[in-house]
């Protein structure tokens, strides 16, 4: 669907582009594989070190999560906007009449679809290994697991973008991301702890908090954006 | 199908009112840091002309292409881009652009590469795709990864995703870049009926001779400057 001034809707645009994310992570995996391999070696190396009880797990196991998640989210993060620096195909997207925004959107979106997919394999594999029972409220954990993904990439797309341009890319990424994402992280592992507990019960301050932040990092990004890329 | 045939079809779905566009650059400065790739330029390029800018190595050229092309602000000064369609200032889809590098997803195929950029600007049409890939002789490769074709190979494609939405000004940096003869020749006939539909053209380029004939202007840079703007010669050295 085409705006009236000509360009193209940003629906249509960020269709393409997160298309042709897909495209190319899918021929050559390699974001899928590093953060896959990445987060159950993190998960399974906190779980021979500390050995928890079911009790422990309870109380630590949310947070080794979220922690595996968030490197590994910042490690998927850094080649989105690096990718498009190799041939300058990001001026070739700067170029075409598509609003930077579903730029943004675009990988956004595809980053998001990445770390879930990175997710939903490791949460079996946490439930075994730290024996936390996820089954009877794992519609909950996917809604906060989501929330929590969504505020990383959100945050994580934009610092992409900035970082890319740098000298010191591999650096400034998680340097300019980590103190950030604190806050969401606070509030996606109280979420999670909450959901763990014997008699399990959402957090609602934790998820208002999260919807929050995403709305609020998503609504600056479309304002922001198209500065991020200019040289 | 012929370069000639190719181009002819490319015109067809652009609005008649976009087919017409000058380039001004009024005192245009670009630092990086301490360094000047561009001081104080101006130049007036009207629509229709053929402009090939010439100069040694790191006096500007790409720079100024990167400006014109509004892919990067200039420090100081003003770009404007005149005639562009009523209702659609400061058009991207104007511009067709080629940098020094090949703009092209090394992870997409040929024909993967050429859809999807085609898809940005909002064309459906696979017959208008497959006439590119034919008139670059990369039909037979289409289906493969871009990053196993040669450095000519390459370039085609780079000129063929710049002209794929038929923009009425072409800015092309060095765009005989690992072209061989076949290839030169199809450059040649191609920016030459896009001179005949009236595009303004702006042409990078170490290699005077081989676009000199097209040229109804060359302008020559040296430090950031522009020393010479005259009718071209081909036959006076570079």
């Amino acid at each position: 669907m085409k705006e009236p001034d000509g360009s193209m809707g940003i629906g249509t645009a960020t269709y393409w582009i997160f298309a042709k994310e897909l495209r190319t992570e899918l021929r050559t995996r390699e974001l899928l594989h590093t953060t896959l391999v990445f987060v159950l070696l993190v998960v399974v190396l906190f779980s021979f070190t500390f050995e928890p009880t079911r009790e422990e797990s309870r109380r630590y196991g949310p947070g080794l999560l979220w922690l595996a998640l968030l490197f590994a989210g910042s490690l998927m993060l850094q080649p989105s906007f690096v990718r498009e620096q190799n041939n300058d195909t990001l001026s070739a997207l700067r170029l075409a009449p598509i609003a930077p925004f579903s730029i943004f959107l675009g990988k956004a979106l595809a980053s998001f679809v990445f770390l879930t997919v990175a997710e939903l394999l490791l949460l079996p594999v946490f439930a075994a290994l730290y024996d936390v029972t996820i089954l009877p409220v794992l519609g909950e954990i996917l809604v906060v697991l989501a929330l929590g993904t969504a505020g990383m990439v959100t945050t994580g797309t934009v610092f992409a973008a900035i970082g890319a341009q740098a000298r010191m890319r591999e650096l400034l990424l998680p340097l300019l991301l980590l103190p950030l994402l604190v806050p969401v992280l606070i509030a996606s592992v109280t979420a999670t702890a909450s959901l763990l507990v014997q008699e399990p019960a959402m957090d609602w301050t934790a998820m208002k908090f999260l919807i929050g932040f995403d709305v609020i990092y998503l609504a600056a990004s479309a304002l922001l954006f198209e500065y991020l890329l200019e040289d | 199908m012929s370069a000639e045939s190719i181009t002819a079809a490319t015109a067809g779905p652009a609005p008649a009112d976009t087919t017409s566009v000058g380039l001004h650059l009024e005192r245009v400065s670009k630092r990086y840091g301490l360094l000047y790739a561009l001081r104080e330029v101006s130049l007036q390029i009207r629509a229709g002309e053929f402009v090939l800018l010439l100069g040694p190595n790191g006096c500007g050229k790409t720079t100024l292409l990167r400006v014109a092309a509004r892919l990067c602000q200039p420090t100081s000064g003003q770009v404007v881009w005149e005639g562009t369609a009523p209702g659609v200032p400061e058009s991207a889809r104007t511009i067709g652009y080629l940098g020094h590098q090949t703009l092209l997803y090394d992870e997409l195929t040929g024909a993967e590469n050429l859809r999807f950029f085609a898809r940005l600007y909002g064309i459906e049409s696979e017959s208008l795709l497959n006439e590119w890939l034919q008139a670059t002789e990369l039909w037979p490769r289409r289906n493969d990864l871009v990053r196993t074709y040669s450095r000519g190979m390459r370039q085609r494609l780079s000129i063929a995703r710049a002209l794929l939405h038929n923009p009425a000004l072409i800015l092309l940096d060095e765009p005989t870049t690992g072209l061989d003869q076949n290839g030169l020749a199809w450059l040649g006939r191609t920016l030459a009926r896009l001179k005949q539909q009236g595009k303004t053209i702006v042409v990078s380029t170490h290699s005077r001779e081989a676009l000199a004939e097209l040229a109804t202007r060359c302008v020559t840079l040296a430090a950031g400057t522009v020393v010479d703007d005259a009718a071209p010669h081909p036959s006076a050295p570079q």
